[in-house]
This record gives C-alpha cells, sequence and structure tokens, in this order.
C-alpha cells in the first residue's frame, strides 16, 4: 500500500511540478498559444489511472497534461510539445491542448468541450466486440455536464451495457462561471447519471486513495460486463481557466480553502500516517525536482520542429496529398 | 424530377448496391461494423442495409438512438481501437447535427497527435434533392465535407461504382464521407463483378467528346450523359467526366480532358456559392488556363434554400435543360 501510495506521490509530484514549469515558460515566451494548467486536479489522474490495465483507454480534455503523464507521457515530451520543438509528442503539431499518447492507451486530449464522450463510448463498444475485456475512460470538466454529446454518450453507452467509465473532474467553474450558475442539478454528473440508470459516486477529487478506490469499484463494474458508471471527483483548479484567466471571479477564502486540501499535501499526510519518514519523502520530493529540470533542459535543447511536418501525416499513408 | 436512368433493362439497383458493397466487405473482414437509426431489423429507412442484419446479426449491425453525435462519435471511438465501423447519417441534413465530428474530430485528429492514431471509420449518408423533401432533407451537401483537409469524399453514380468504391472506402485507413444519392436509388444498371474495387480519387470518363468536357458527381453524372446526348443531335460533342470523388480530386483526368476539348462547365447539385465547382474551376484556371478556348461555366444550384414544390425544386436545381443551354452558349463563344 505505502509502495503504490508513494509512487503515486511521485507522479503527482512531478506533473505538479510540470504544469508550474508551463506556466513559467510560458511567461518567458517559450511556450506559445494557451495552456490549460491542471495543478490542483493531480489525484484525479493518478488515482484514476492506477485503476487501470496498461491496455485500458483514457480520453482526456484540453486540460489534460495530468491524464497524459499519468498514462506513461514523460515531463520532457510533453513540455517539448509545448515549446514547439521537434521532440514534441505530437511532433509539436498538437500543442497543451492535444497532447496524446496512444501507445500507452492514452488516444487523446480534445479541445471541443465534451467531444470526446462518445469516442470513449466507441472504445469501449470495440472492446466488447473484441472480448478485450478492456476498459475505455473519458475525463470531463463539470462544463461538458450542459453540453449535448454527454447527454448522447450516457445514453448510448446505458443502452448497450459498455465498459466506459465516465470521470467529472468537478472543479466547480465551467471557465469563468460558477458551474452552481448554469445547471440544473447540483451535482452536474452524478446528478444526470441517475436519468440514464447509470450508477454514479461522488468522490473527494483530492485525496488519491479514494479517487483510485472509486475508480477501482467502476472499473470492476465495466469489466464484469455490468455497463458504464459515472463518477463525480470533486477538486479545484490552482491556476485560472486559460493561461489568460487570473481567476479572479474566485472568493479569496474559497480559494484559501481549497489550497488547504491540495491533493499532494493530502497524500503525504497519509504517507506520514503509514509510518513514511518525512526524508523518504524528501527525497522522492528531489527526485521529481530533479527529473523536471532535467525535462526542462532537455526540450529546450531540443530542434524546433521542421515546417515540412506541417505536410505529414494527414493521411494514414504519412502524406497530405489530396489531389493528382 | 426527370427520369434520368433509362436503362431500366439492367440487374440492380443502386439502392441494393450500397448493401451489397457493404455486404462484401463484411464477409471479408469480421472488423467492419456497422451502426445508425433503424439500419437493423428495419433494414435502413431508405432500403440501403437490406439483408445485412439477416446475414450478420446483431454483433455486427447495431441501431442507435436518434444521436448523431454519438453515432459518429463512437464510430470514431472504434475506429481508432481495432475496427472498421460503418456508421448511417440518414439524411446528408442531419450531418450539422455531428459536424463537430466531421470538421473537428476525424479529419484532425490523426494529425495533430502527429500521426499517433488512424481513423478507419465510413460516414454513409442519403444525399441530394429532386424528390420533394423539402429544404431540411433534400440538400447536396458534398461540399460541406470538402472544406475540412482530412476526410476522404465519395458519391458515386452507378450501382457498380457503389459497390467498389464502397470496398475502397471500407478498406482505407483513412476517414471516408460517402454520399449516396436519393435520386439514385432506384436506378438500375449492370452489377459489380465479383472482387469489384474502385480507387478512390480516379474519375472515370463516361463518355467521349471533342467540344466541351462536362464535369460532373453522382445525380449530375446521368444529368450530363443525358444533356450530351441531346446536345449530339445539335452537332455539339461533349465529353462527360464523372469524378467519383471529391478528395482525392481526380484533377489530371479533368485536366487532360480539357486539354482535348478547350471548354469547361461544371455540373454540381450543392449551391453555387461554396459549391465544389469552385475548386475545380479554379484550378483549370490555375494550371489550365492557357487550355482553354472560352470561359469556364458552372450549372450548380441557386443560393437560396432547397422550395418544396415541383415547379419550385426544377427552378433552383440544376437540371438538364440548364446544362444543354449552358453548353449551347458556350460552344457559339
Amino acid at each position: 500500500m505505502s509502495d503504490d501510495l508513494l509512487e503515486m506521490y511521485e507522479q503527482m509530484a512531478i506533473i505538479r511540478r510540470t504544469e508550474k514549469a508551463a506556466y513559467d515558460l510560458f511567461m518567458t515566451g517559450l511556450v506559445k498559444g494557451t495552456t490549460h494548467l491542471a495543478a490542483g486536479h493531480e489525484a484525479v489522474a493518478v488515482g484514476a489511472s492506477a485503476a487501470l490495465r496498461p491496455d485500458d483507454y483514457v480520453f482526456a480534455t484540453y486540460r489534460g497534461h495530468h491524464h497524459a503523464m499519468a498514462r506513461g507521457a514523460t515531463a520532457e515530451e510533453c513540455l517539448a510539445e509545448l515549446m514547439s520543438r521537434a521532440t514534441g509528442i505530437c511532433k509539436a503539431k498538437g500543442g497543451s491542448m492535444h497532447l496524446t499518447k496512444a501507445d500507452k492507451g492514452m488516444l487523446g486530449s480534445y479541445a471541443i468541450v465534451g467531444a470526446h464522450l462518445p469516442m470513449a463510448v466507441g472504445a469501449a463498444w470495440s472492446a466488447h466486440l473484441r472480448g478485450s475485456g478492456q476498459v475505455a475512460v473519458a475525463f470531463f470538466g463539470d462544463g461538458a455536464t450542459n453540453i449535448g454529446a454527454f447527454h448522447e454518450a450516457l445514453n448510448l453507452a446505458a443502452v448497450w451495457k459498455l465498459p466506459v467509465v465516465f470521470v467529472c473532474e468537478n472543479n466547480f467553474y465551467m471557465e469563468y462561471t460558477p458551474i452552481g450558475d448554469v445547471t440544473a442539478t447540483e451535482h452536474p454528473a452524478a446528478g444526470r447519471a441517475q436519468s440514464y440508470n447509470i450508477p454514479a459516486e461522488i468522490v473527494d477529487g483530492n485525496d488519491v486513495v479514494l479517487v483510485r478506490e472509486a475508480m477501482t469499484r467502476a472499473v470492476e463494474r465495466a469489466r464484469a460486463g455490468d455497463g458504464p458508471s459515472v463518477i463525480e471527483a470533486e477538486t479545484y483548479r490552482q491556476y485560472g481557466h486559460s493561461r489568460a484567466d487570473p481567476a479572479k471571479y474566485r472568493p479569496a477564502e474559497e480559494v484559501e480553502r481549497w489550497l488547504k486540501r491540495d491533493p499532494i499535501d493530502l497524500a503525504r499526510a497519509r504517507l506520514e500516517a503509514l509510518g513514511i519518514t518525512p526524508d523518504r519523502i524528501a527525497q522522492v520530493d528531489e527526485r521529481a525536482k530533479a527529473h523536471v529540470e532535467a525535462a526542462i533542459d532537455a526540450a529546450k535543447n531540443a530542434p524546433e520542429a521542421d515546417p515540412n511536418e506541417a505536410f505529414t501525416d494527414v493521411w494514414a499513408d504519412g502524406s497530405a496529398v489530396w489531389r493528382t | 424530377m426527370e427520369n434520368l436512368n433509362p436503362n431500366q433493362n439492367a440487374t440492380i439497383t443502386y439502392r441494393d448496391a450500397v448493401a451489397e458493397g457493404i455486404a462484401r466487405e463484411m464477409r471479408r473482414d469480421p472488423t467492419v461494423v456497422c451502426l445508425g437509426e433503424d439500419i437493423g431489423a428495419a433494414e435502413g429507412v431508405f432500403k440501403t442495409t437490406v439483408g445485412l442484419f439477416k446475414e450478420f446479426g446483431p454483433s455486427r449491425v447495431w441501431d442507435t438512438p436518434i444521436s448523431e453525435q454519438a453515432i459518429v462519435g463512437a464510430a470514431m471511438g472504434a475506429a481508432m481501437t481495432g475496427m472498421r465501423p460503418v456508421a448511417e447519417i440518414m439524411f446528408s441534413d442531419f450531418l450539422a447535427c455531428c459536424w463537430d465530428y466531421l470538421a473537428n474530430e476525424i479529419p484532425k485528429v490523426r494529425y495533430m497527435t502527429g500521426g499517433q492514431v488512424t481513423v478507419p471509420l465510413v460516414v454513409r449518408t442519403a444525399n441530394g434533392g429532386g424528390l420533394g423533401f423539402g429544404a431540411q432533407h433534400s440538400q447536396a451537401v458534398e461540399n460541406w465535407a470538402l472544406t475540412v483537409p482530412g476526410l476522404k469524399i465519395v458519391a458515386p453514380s452507378t450501382p457498380a461504382d457503389t459497390v467498389g468504391l464502397m470496398a475502397s472506402a471500407i478498406r482505407s485507413d483513412d476517414p471516408v464521407v460517402f454520399f449516396e444519392h436519393k435520386g439514385l436509388l432506384a436506378s438500375k444498371g449492370p452489377a459489380a463483378p465479383p472482387d469489384h474495387v474502385v480507387p478512390l480519387g480516379q474519375a472515370s470518363v463516361v463518355r467521349e467528346g471533342t467540344d466541351v468536357t462536362l464535369v460532373s458527381l453522382a445525380y449530375t453524372v446521368p444529368m450530363a450523359l443525358q444533356a450530351a446526348e441531346r446536345l449530339a443531335s445539335e452537332g455539339i460533342s461533349a465529353e462527360v467526366i464523372d469524378l467519383r470523388c471529391l478528395i482525392p480530386l481526380d484533377m489530371a483526368t479533368v485536366l487532360a480532358s480539357v486539354g482535348r476539348t478547350s471548354r469547361l462547365v461544371v455540373v454540381e447539385e450543392n449551391p453555387y456559392q461554396g459549391g465544389w465547382g469552385g475548386t475545380v474551376v479554379s484550378i483549370v484556371a490555375d494550371e489550365g488556363f492557357e487550355l482553354l478556348d472560352a470561359p469556364i461555366r458552372r450549372v450548380a444550384a441557386e443560393n437560396v434554400p432547397l422550395p418544396f414544390a415541383d415547379a419550385l425544386e426544377d427552378r433552383v436545381m440544376p437540371t438538364t435543360d440548364k446544362v444543354v443551354e449552358t453548353v449551347r452558349k458556350l460552344a457559339a463563344y
């Protein structure tokens, strides 16, 4: 148990430091476009991934750095992508919003809200058709629960009884607006699941152990052929919605309350309660720090993306040829 | 609408060719699965999936709710994970309900992941007007798909081509939007030979001529052929090209034909504004200007929503008369 938790703690520490690096690199002009940082959400990705098989499928959103990394994307290839390097995880053709690690079953980060829920249903349908025992997972924000694709996906998954888990990262804000102001149910995902006869659980999304436990139940249910589940993991963004957003709309005492429940601090407290010494934890912290620093250096020193790459990967033969 | 299909003694309908094309691929590849509204036991509202449910059963032919986003989104997820789904969107107008998948997701995911994933799927849909279905069930929307790099676009005009292009579409590792023309479903033609495969991106010269090139697609192919027949009686020799696909676009065949005829008329059912003919003629203007002895003309739908009544619909859609009239004037240029 403590070894598992230590491993999850280290993953979260690496993700947090990578997000901090992304923020800092943006400020120095090395990262362009936009970023949607997941600092504060680490326990959802790491806890949920810890309950999955290596061949399971994950679909995430434009706030998806943590999901890519929880499935095995390295800090270096993610930061290289953000810095438009040839060594980027998507050859610098995707950017921050589309981190993907397909060979680890992480089938993409999608920047149209809710679009990937039906895809996860399709991956689960495929697993069912092939009898592979795989499970598909869609991670999405609370804002996605108000778009049609969410509802079409839940209904189809339920009527076809597919092995899919819908994990809502409820951070209580859809972009700049409190989710409660624009949603008719108190629990945006779990509250809707009932209408599709899908069992739902609300979990503390900042506690990596509780997330893993809830996810384990949902995944077992899916693998047993009992159909989809919804998990609503309550968590909080430590940065604004995107790079441009200082998040001044959130009450200071609310931010303060959530920062006191930082998922990494909660995991550390659990480790200490299990008898892991502060020295041992400090070693892990140091290792995570060195790992991300090395990743930043490697990404900075990697070559810029080759402009000719713009004309590869349109078609399956690798080309971009559209006419004779 | 005009009867453009005089060949009534042939052996198979376009409608049956759709089902035949899918069935052939389902027999040879167990990863081919179908999903859509009413496609199973009901055998499709256009009867283009007749026999599939009976032969392959509910594990290969899946009825869905009226959820276009879930249909196409699920097809995408399945295609990314080892299947070759064939999704039906009942009327092509309804592509607008799942446009996100055709505009933002399916054509882009391979590219934006640096080639990490492949999306071998077919979205089939009944396209086109002339049947009095009104503004929301009659559009020719092949030009919608043409606006998005990353989709292959097929629109057959004959039963044999339907079978052969369906084979290529389903075997393609790239996503294909397959437009089946409602006005051609009852038309008949020679059956496809066994193992018939028509490669994507190869236009067909369906009538040779020397005075003018008519470039057509799907329903406008028999229209252009009928126009060519009438023009022949007036001493004008029209060459007719069936593009068969919009992407890949076989401009080599078009440019070679214009080189022989020196005149070009594009006959397209989608609206003039934003229609695919605009892309074809811009390439000819760029690369074939010196081949031309006359201005290029486009016969397309008028820039209005499609009306209901026959008299109004005929006024708005391309017709054989409009093609003949356009060519006549051009021949005199």
